[in-house]
């Protein structure tokens, strides 16, 4: 590696940290998404997985090779106790519990002295590196983009436009929607076990609201033509507040306003990749 | 001890019925989940603060506030909803469009405000308190009590006992058919949500009273008290959200009381959780459950 890169690697670590982790939430978000369910349990998903995989590091010192894979198992139990009765119902009920999970466990989080209270948990060991951060998120584009284009991404695509009719041509949309939420719970996992091992410090506060709007409005600014798209969002708005200087005061209200505009607006994200089909469903 | 904390908690109770049954309402009628309701919370409560601090009395400024909260609910719904109204989105628009709204409004109102915990002028309400037995009751409370039943019932007289009130109630039946008679709709859902922001606006002064923190963020934290209620009382039931709202105010006093403080949201939730898993219309809830 030349001396300039390996220099400039070295000056914006964190940065290129946080893109990764990042794209990978909105990879969580999009598979959500994908089959026209909202799912705001993204941030509450990484912050188990950061907290439950910081855990076994610091008190029971395990191996990082196990983990990482470890780090799916909270999120996903989590995911199963909320899924299970609300997939059944419409889909303001995922959305509403999910929520309310985000702000369920940053209390937990505060007056639980095993979870280290205010002060969050310090003092984990760096184990993550970049290469295993890139590595997933490509993994798992290329997973979600092998899915698309298989006859499980046609019949995500038909759940997103009209769940009825779906159902009605044979597509088990119970199950789809289950194995979404689920792959979208171990996505957020794997992200904060990452972001963990790279930052030393999690704290209560790191996983309620405003990182679960943020994460939305990754996957609205860029769409889910594609599972390029949603990472494409993040890394501009990650990417953003570092370029512009006293941008990062506004950097809440922006992401705010960019998913009223994309909702508004532009249905199909600022990004959109593909083109929209001929024949795709016009306002109702 | 028991009975002064089920006396705290029923009063603490009322407040979380009257939030929800605005969330309710607006749900009811208007078909959204409207996630800005919290933000009605902080307006309401933030406007009496500043109304206190020029010297309003609680007596002014809790009306004026309420409605000042309300005028905030019709503009927002205005500016966020009567287009994907219009074009009949799917209720996934609506609820991500009032969620980045409200990411927006909270976080410009920290950022003009700051984060910092506010308190009431100390002399807003007498510090008198009275004693029934062994009940200490405070001036607050008692302001609370009345303030509560008041609105409660002059909510109740206008959905049961006038014109508008069947407009609106037809509209919460069927929306097309209610158009159809001639009813107003857009006005009857500008209506909804000026009812619905007044008693958030009403809830966040009362709640402000009650423990006396106000920050931007406090609507925030009340939505999951409006989320238990609404789904523990069945989406749109307005008798249900009352007594759910009760319930909940005190379950929380009881539990911060015999178990720990820190863990009353968590129990919140898990009620939220199990009435999913058994009863997902509600307790209360007969309606029929429109599946997905």
């Amino acid at each position: 590696m030349p001396p300039w890169l390996d220099d400039l690697l070295w000056t914006y670590q964190n940065l290129v940290y946080a893109l990764g982790v990042n794209g990978l939430l909105a990879l969580s978000m999009y598979v959500v998404l994908a089959v026209g369910q909202l799912s705001l349990g993204q941030a509450a998903f990484m912050g188990l997985g950061a907290y439950s995989s910081a855990l076994m590091t610091l008190k029971l010192k395990l191996p990082f090779l196990a983990v990482l894979p470890l780090s799916v198992v909270v999120p996903v139990a989590f995911a199963l106790v909320i899924g299970v009765p609300t997939l059944r119902l419409a889909g303001v009920y995922l959305a509403i519990a999910t929520i309310g999970l985000g702000e369920v466990l940053r209390a937990v989080y505060l007056n639980v002295d095993l979870f280290g209270g205010a002060l969050g948990l310090s003092g984990i060991p760096e184990r993550a590196t970049a290469w295993m951060i890139y590595g997933l998120l490509g993994l798992a584009m290329l997973a979600l983009w092998l899915i698309g284009r298989s006859g499980i991404g046609r019949a995500m695509e038909a759940m997103r436009e009209d769940e009825t009719a779906a159902q009605v041509m044979g597509v088990p949309v119970q199950r789809y929607k289950m194995g979404a939420l689920l792959a979208s719970a171990m996505l957020a996992g794997l992200a904060g076990c990452l972001s963990a091992h790279v930052s030393s410090f999690i704290g209560p506060n790191e996983y309620g609201f405003e990182p679960a709007v943020t994460i939305l409005s990754y996957v609205l600014l860029g769409g889910i033509g594609t599972p390029l798209a949603p990472v494409v969002g993040a890394w501009v708005l990650t990417l953003l507040p570092e370029l512009l200087r006293g941008f990062s005061d506004i950097r809440l209200v922006l992401n705010g306003v960019i998913i009223v505009f994309a909702v508004l607006f532009l249905p199909n994200g600022l990004l959109a990749v593909r083109m929209k089909r001929i024949g795709a469903r016009t306002a109702a | 001890m028991l009975a002064q904390q089920l006396v705290n908690g029923v009063l603490l109770g009322a407040v979380y019925a009257l939030f929800a049954l605005g969330f309710t309402l607006m749900f009811g009628v208007l078909r959204v989940i409207n996630l800005t309701y919290g933000f009605y919370f902080s307006a309401g409560a933030l406007l009496a603060l500043w109304m206190a601090r020029q010297g309003a009395p609680i007596w002014l400024a809790l009306p004026l506030a309420a409605l000042g909260a309300g005028c905030v609910a019709v503009v927002l719904d205005w500016v966020l909803l009567t287009r994907l109204r219009r074009i009949q989105a799917p209720e996934l628009s609506s609820l991500m469009v009032t969620l980045g709204g409200v990411l927006a409004l909270y976080s410009a109102l920290t950022s003009w405000l700051g984060p910092d915990i506010r308190r009431l002028p100390p002399d807003l309400v007498a510090a008198d308190a009275f004693h029934i037995g062994e009940v200490r009751v405070t001036a607050a409370q008692l302001l609370i009590l009345g303030a509560t039943t008041l609105l409660v019932a002059a909510l109740l007289a206008l959905m049961r006992g006038t014109r508008l009130g069947l407009a609106i109630r037809a509209m919460a039946e069927k929306p097309d058919a209610a158009q159809l008679m001639g009813i107003d709709t857009g006005r009857a859902a500008a209506l909804v949500s000026f009812i619905s922001g007044c008693l958030a606006g009403a809830g966040g002064v009362l709640i402000g009273l009650n423990f006396n923190a106000i920050h931007p963020y406090m609507g925030e934290a009340m939505m999951l008290r409006g989320f238990v209620v609404i789904i523990v009382g069945g989406l749109g039931d307005i008798r249900g959200a009352l007594l759910a709202g009760l319930a909940l105010g005190v379950i929380e006093v009881m539990t911060a009381g015999y178990v720990s403080s820190g863990l009353k949201e968590a129990v919140a939730f898990l009620i939220l959780v199990a009435v999913l898993w058994t009863r997902p219309s509600g307790l209360f809830g007969r309606a029929v459950l429109r599946r997905a």
